[in-house]
């Protein structure tokens, strides 16, 4: 009941737009095999751009599965198989046309234990866009770390010791680093795989925080274990469970009138 | 009486002492384990052991002081003349008379007075060996009853016990220490009677390694140099070009096993990469002097250039071969522990496979590949079958590797070989030899660990 609570406070503030917006994902009769294991079957999921999208549902039910499908990051699981297509802004990532590295430039991630390189925190930054080319010079790069670091929130922590290693920051400021790393390279999609579940509650608030700044350029994905969590960041959710969704919706929706038993029972914490 | 039959007694012996100390535990709580400070096996293995050691300790007394003890109670019987020789001459004489107690060929008439001698030789033997037995099984014996009378319900065997097997662990760690302490000690002491005929500075720094001395102060061509330096520029240049090859490629083939191989290909590749590993060194040996040497010869006069059947080259490709598998299973260890968190978020921002590599996973690793490097260098240091049969005997100092070299280790295999004197400048030199190559590998040993150490740290 909780939950609801703490959604309902937040009401206001997350009340779905009505204009119906082009999608910028699309997933149809997505299907993922793990070897003999059938993760994932038939997922069909638009996903509105410049939205936050939750994914739930109890450990093992094939969200980060699905999440790892949209920037292909399944691909380098050898026994992985997938059918199905997904599209972004319409066109099919699996398509042999596409090339993954420029994929996964469109469509970043952030994983679910803060993985900051052991270089230095401006490295760590620099990483993407120099691989890319992104940058025509130093001054250009400087550039790109100061805005990335600036919008995750951490250059004023960071701005005196850029060249000391990101794995000696705290768990929170290493997961920024993440973030900050990730959208260093400006992609249209970022994935989130639990980015919080490492981090203590002040840490989680501020990237929760920081996810509802970002959405303002991105479209972001979050898979999340934390119910409040979802109904605090985002405008709609999908219900995964045994691998298939069984409900998907605006979050208030999802939250306040589930219209599946299973959902309900979840979100209410009978299961999961 | 013959030891293997008392050690089977004290074995007895303690054997009995498990089964009644275990039964008097038991027997003290009327059966009830949970009334007992330990369980009951531990009051069996407290009294077996206190029953073991006493009499082990004994049987170790007879080895070491045993034929000692009998030796100097047989002289002491012997006349004063016999007294009256020196120490080198009285060990001989009673080498003689164990030799004539053992019915084997002696060294000089045998008299009376040696038959006797040799009588009492005997006689003394058994009479000491039966008071050490008797002495080993009695003391043994009361070890077992009074440990067994210790034995109450609060008696902490279990802490006992835990306390003599960190005993036994220490004395066998110490063993490994000792051993080492012993071969540096006697490496360092033969070395300084070298040092007696050859001044350091010439040793170290003579550009010369002759190492001939004269048995005649007449002999012709009798002046030895023992300048370590073309040893040292030869050991060098064959390892360098053993890890010329070795590093590339040992290096890039645990790469391709670690990122590229599929499980199916590991699961041959690695074995068979390993299998060079399992390859007698006495093997390399021949497949360089018989096929690697005449080969990089013949195709060096195609080419025009006169090469040496046995050159630098031969010896030191086919000891690359031999560190190929060091160098791979030990970087293929140290890439596979990269966490894998580090590639997916590498991948994840969109970079190739090989800018991860290069990017992330090389620098990640690179601490635990110097360390396979350094421990890859020791070993080709050390090693001296290859170079004993394909670089050669000639202390040649030269960078060129077509020529043939010689390294510290085969000098060191040819001052031993065959019969030698033990104290001429040209045997120590051998030990001398030794020394600096132990203090070479044990600086590169000691060096891989401190890397080690450091990238252990940087993950933690």
């Amino acid at each position: 009941m909780n939950i609801i609570n703490v959604f309902e406070e937040d009401r206001m503030d997350n009340t779905p737009d009505e204009e119906v917006v082009e999608p910028i994902i699309q997933t149809k009769d997505v299907n993922v095999y793990y070897g003999d294991t059938h993760a994932l079957m038939g997922i069909d999921l638009d996903i509105s751009p410049k939205r936050v999208t939750a994914l739930i549902g109890p450990s093992g039910c094939g969200k980060s599965t699905f999440l790892r499908c949209i920037n292909r990051m399944n691909d380098t699981i050898p026994t992985c198989r997938m059918t199905g297509t997904i599209t972004l802004d319409g066109e099919n990532i699996y398509d042999k046309k596409i090339d993954v590295v420029q994929l996964r430039a469109r469509v970043g991630m952030v994983f679910q234990k803060p993985n900051p390189f052991p270089k230095s925190i401006y490295d760590n930054v620099a990483y993407g866009p120099r691989i890319h080319g992104l940058a025509a010079n130093s001054t250009d790069l400087d550039e790109i770390v100061f805005n990335s670091l600036q919008r995750s929130g951490l250059w004023n922590e960071v701005k005196d010791r850029l060249d000391t290693p990101g794995t000696a920051l705290s768990g929170g400021q290493q997961q920024r680093l993440c973030i900050a790393r990730t959208i260093a390279i400006n992609p249209e999609v970022i994935l989130m795989d639990e980015p919080c579940s490492a981090l203590d509650p002040i840490a989680t608030a501020i990237v929760e925080e920081l996810i509802t700044e970002l959405k303002e350029r991105f479209t972001i994905i979050i898979v999340t274990h934390s119910m409040q969590q979802a109904a605090r960041v985002s405008e709609q959710t999908a219900f995964f469970h045994l691998g298939k969704i069984l409900e998907f919706g605006d979050t208030s929706e999802i939250f306040t009138n589930p219209k599946v038993e299973k959902t309900k029972d979840y979100i209410t914490g009978r299961f999961g | 009486m013959n030891s293997l039959i008392l050690i089977v007694i004290l074995m007895l012996i303690s054997t009995a002492a498990f089964i009644f100390g275990r039964k008097k535990a038991l027997n003290a709580v009327n059966g009830k384990v949970s009334a007992l400070h330990s369980l009951p096996g531990h009051y069996g293995w407290f009294s077996a052991v206190i029953s073991f050691l006493p009499g082990l300790t004994i049987l170790i007394i007879w080895f070491l002081f045993g034929n000692n003890l009998v030796d100097n109670f047989t002289l002491a019987t012997l006349g004063g003349e016999i007294q009256n020789l020196s120490d080198f001459d009285r060990a001989l004489y009673m080498n003689d008379i164990r030799n004539l107690a053992a019915q084997d060929a002696i060294s000089r008439p045998v008299t009376e007075a040696m038959t006797n001698a040799a009588h009492y030789y005997l006689r003394t033997q058994e009479n000491i060996s039966w008071i050490f037995a008797l002495s080993a099984i009695g003391i043994s014996a009361l070890a077992a009853l009074f440990s067994i009378r210790k034995i109450s319900p609060d008696l902490r065997s279990r802490n006992l016990l835990e306390r003599l097997i960190l005993i036994a662990l220490v004395t066998c760690s110490a063993i490994a220490i000792l051993t080492t302490v012993g071969i540096v000690s006697s490496l360092i002491v033969e070395t300084l009677r070298f040092l007696d005929h050859v001044p350091l500075t010439d040793f170290l720094f003579g550009l010369k390694w002759s190492p001939q001395t004269a048995l005649r102060a007449d002999q012709v061509g009798s002046s030895g140099a023992f300048g370590a330096i073309p040893l040292f520029a030869g050991t060098l240049l064959i390892t360098f070009i053993a890890l010329l090859i070795a590093l590339p490629v040992g290096l890039l083939s645990a790469i391709y096993m670690t990122e590229f191989a599929s499980r199916k290909a590991r699961a041959i590749f690695k074995p068979l990469l390993e299998l060079l590993a399992g390859i007698p060194t006495v093997v390399y040996g021949f497949f360089a002097a018989l096929v690697v040497a005449p080969a990089i010869r013949s195709s060096g006069e195609v080419i025009g250039l006169e090469i040496a059947s046995e050159s630098a080259l031969a010896a030191g490709l086919v000891m690359g071969i031999m560190i190929i598998p060091l160098i791979s299973s030990l970087s293929d260890d140290v890439i596979s522990s990269v966490p894998q968190s580090l590639r997916d978020a590498s991948l994840g921002l969109g970079a190739t496979k090989t800018e991860t590599i290069l990017n992330i996973i090389i620098p990640s690793a690179l601490p635990g590949i110097v360390s396979a490097f350094l421990l890859a260098a020791s070993r080709a240091i050390g090693e001296t079958m290859i170079v004993v049969m394909a670089a050669g005997m000639a202390a040649n100092l030269t960078a060129n590797p077509l020529e043939a070299v010689t390294t510290v280790t085969v000098q060191i295999l040819a001052l031993l070989t065959g019969d030698q004197e033990f104290d001429s400048a040209k045997t120590l030199s051998a030990f001398a030899l030794g020394l600096a190559l132990f203090v070479i590998t044990l600086f590169l040993n000691f060096m891989a660990l401190r890397v080690v150490r450091k990238y252990q740290e940087q993950y933690d």
